[in-house]
């Protein structure tokens, strides 16, 4: 009897579409949600995280829908974030169909807005996304996708948003996002030391090894990734099968 | 059968209404106590916070009317903090009142594991089990809680551990519960809703 460590796929969507931001490019479409997120539950994903990129209202109301859609063929948990401000979004989110909501940006500047989800839906449908970077010694939280420095002091966030009803981190690094070298195994090792919730690590991840070393150096509960997932090259069951055997507990589908 | 769906103000109804209609049951949502008066099978699916889930209910004037149909013998399934309010108290919310079908206080998960327990866990069995029947032992159902059921042998037929042993899967005459949320819990928990299905039909 072994609680499974997760890897959950993450997808960006702006106007109904996943899409994925490519240097000097802008964002490609990778696909239609509803199919991807199908493909992702026969593979053997975990639980899915759908992120809200798109900045227009416009595009907010196109993001619920995509959630409806979403949640309408799905019987593995789902988490949606980007945008969440209020109250009122985390409800709009979860009417949508989502079982947990994760804010970032909002509530580093506001965080009584954890407190608010948390007494509304409970400690286990909080989700705190934090973006880490290392700054000289310490590792610094910044906000708006990873661009503005605030000065916050990462281990004394994380800290506090689990006092106020944070019932899980998923924690990127932003000196390793995007960059393909592995997951940063001494952040998460840390953050995971700091706060008696489960740590989802993310940013950075490119191949099998780079998972098998976050659980077991990093001790994280569960990895996230999104782009490595979307092109068909490496799907999770072979991923599953791959931690399985070097002893890594995970849920393989029978 | 009609099955119906109790709707206490918090819960996440939709994706256990979706998933039972999938599986070619009929459903309907219960606010009102007339409604579960009349229910010949009743689900009772909850999230969040046990005191807002039994002030709901009593505020909805829900609470005397699930207890007359335990009483008789009406099948009931509690889901997450479902189950735990068919107990007498919780940790979460001292000194409120749960449905006290079941002697016995829910507990918080000790400090020593990480809570909540959020995840996909293995099931011991510990007797058989209708819910359970055909569903491979070593099968992962979806946990998401912070407060847990003691695994009392008298109602207990499959038990999950997290700090404590605790009450994953309940039966007992014509009570139901789980622990873990067989709407989010795949193919495996798709076949538990399906046993349920059957077994009320």
């Amino acid at each position: 009897m072994t609680l499974a460590r997760r890897i959950i796929p993450c997808l960006d969507v702006d106007g109904g579409r996943v899409v994925k931001g490519i240097e000097f490019e802008g964002l490609r479409d990778m696909g239609d949600p509803a199919e991807l997120a199908a493909r992702y539950n026969r593979e053997g994903a975990d639980e899915l995280v759908f992120l809200d990129i798109s900045a227009s209202r416009d595009g907010r109301a196109t993001f619920l829908e995509t959630i409806r859609r979403v949640a309408e063929q799905l019987n593995i948990p789902l988490t949606a974030g980007g945008g969440i401000r209020k109250m009122e979004d985390g409800q709009a989110v979860t009417r949508a169909g989502a079982d947990k909501v994760t804010v970032n940006t909002a509530a580093v500047e506001r965080p009584d807005l954890i407190s608010e989800l948390a007494r509304q839906f409970g400690s286990q449908a909080v989700v705190l996304s934090m973006d880490v970077k290392r700054v000289g010694t310490k590792w610094e939280i910044f906000v708006r996708g990873g661009r503005d420095a605030t000065g916050i002091d990462a281990i004394e966030w994380v800290q506090e948003a689990v006092d106020r009803g944070a019932g899980e981190i998923l924690l990127t690094s932003i000196d390793r996002d995007g960059t393909c070298s592995g997951f940063d195994c001494h952040l998460t090792a840390k953050i995971a030391a700091t706060v008696a919730v489960p740590v989802i690590a993310s940013g950075g991840a490119s191949t099998f090894e780079d998972f098998l070393a976050v659980f077991q150096q990093g001790n994280a509960d569960a990895a996230l990734a999104a782009s490595i997932f979307h092109n068909e090259t490496r799907s999770i069951a072979a991923l599953k099968q791959f931690l399985a055997e070097r002893g890594v507990p995970v849920r393989r589908k029978a | 059968m009609k099955i119906a769906i109790v709707d206490y103000g918090a819960g996440n109804l939709p994706s256990v209404e979706r998933a039972l209609r999938k599986l070619g049951a009929d459903t309907e949502i219960a606010t009102r106590p007339e409604q579960l008066s009349a229910a010949k099978v009743i689900v009772l699916p909850g999230v969040g916070h046990f005191s807002a889930f039994v002030e709901g209910l009593r505020e909805k004037g829900l609470t005397s009317s699930l207890r007359t149909a335990y009483d008789s013998g009406v099948p009931i399934l509690g889901i997450c903090l479902g189950l735990q309010a068919l107990f007498a108290s919780s940790e979460e919310a001292p000194g409120e009142k749960g449905l006290a079908f079941f002697p016995g206080e829910v507990r918080a998960l000790p400090k020593n594991v990480k809570s909540p327990h959020i995840g996909w866990n293995q099931l011991e069995r510990l007797q058989p089990s209708k819910l359970l029947q055909g569903i491979p032992e070593d099968a992962y159902f979806y946990f998401a809680h912070s407060f847990a059921a003691p695994a009392a042998r008298e109602y207990t037929v499959a038990a999950c551990n997290h700090g404590f042993p605790f009450a994953a899967v309940i039966e007992q005459r014509n009570l139901m519960g789980v622990q873990f949320h067989p709407e989010k819990s795949g193919e495996a928990g798709a076949a538990l809703l399906s046993n349920f299905v059957e077994a009320v039909r």
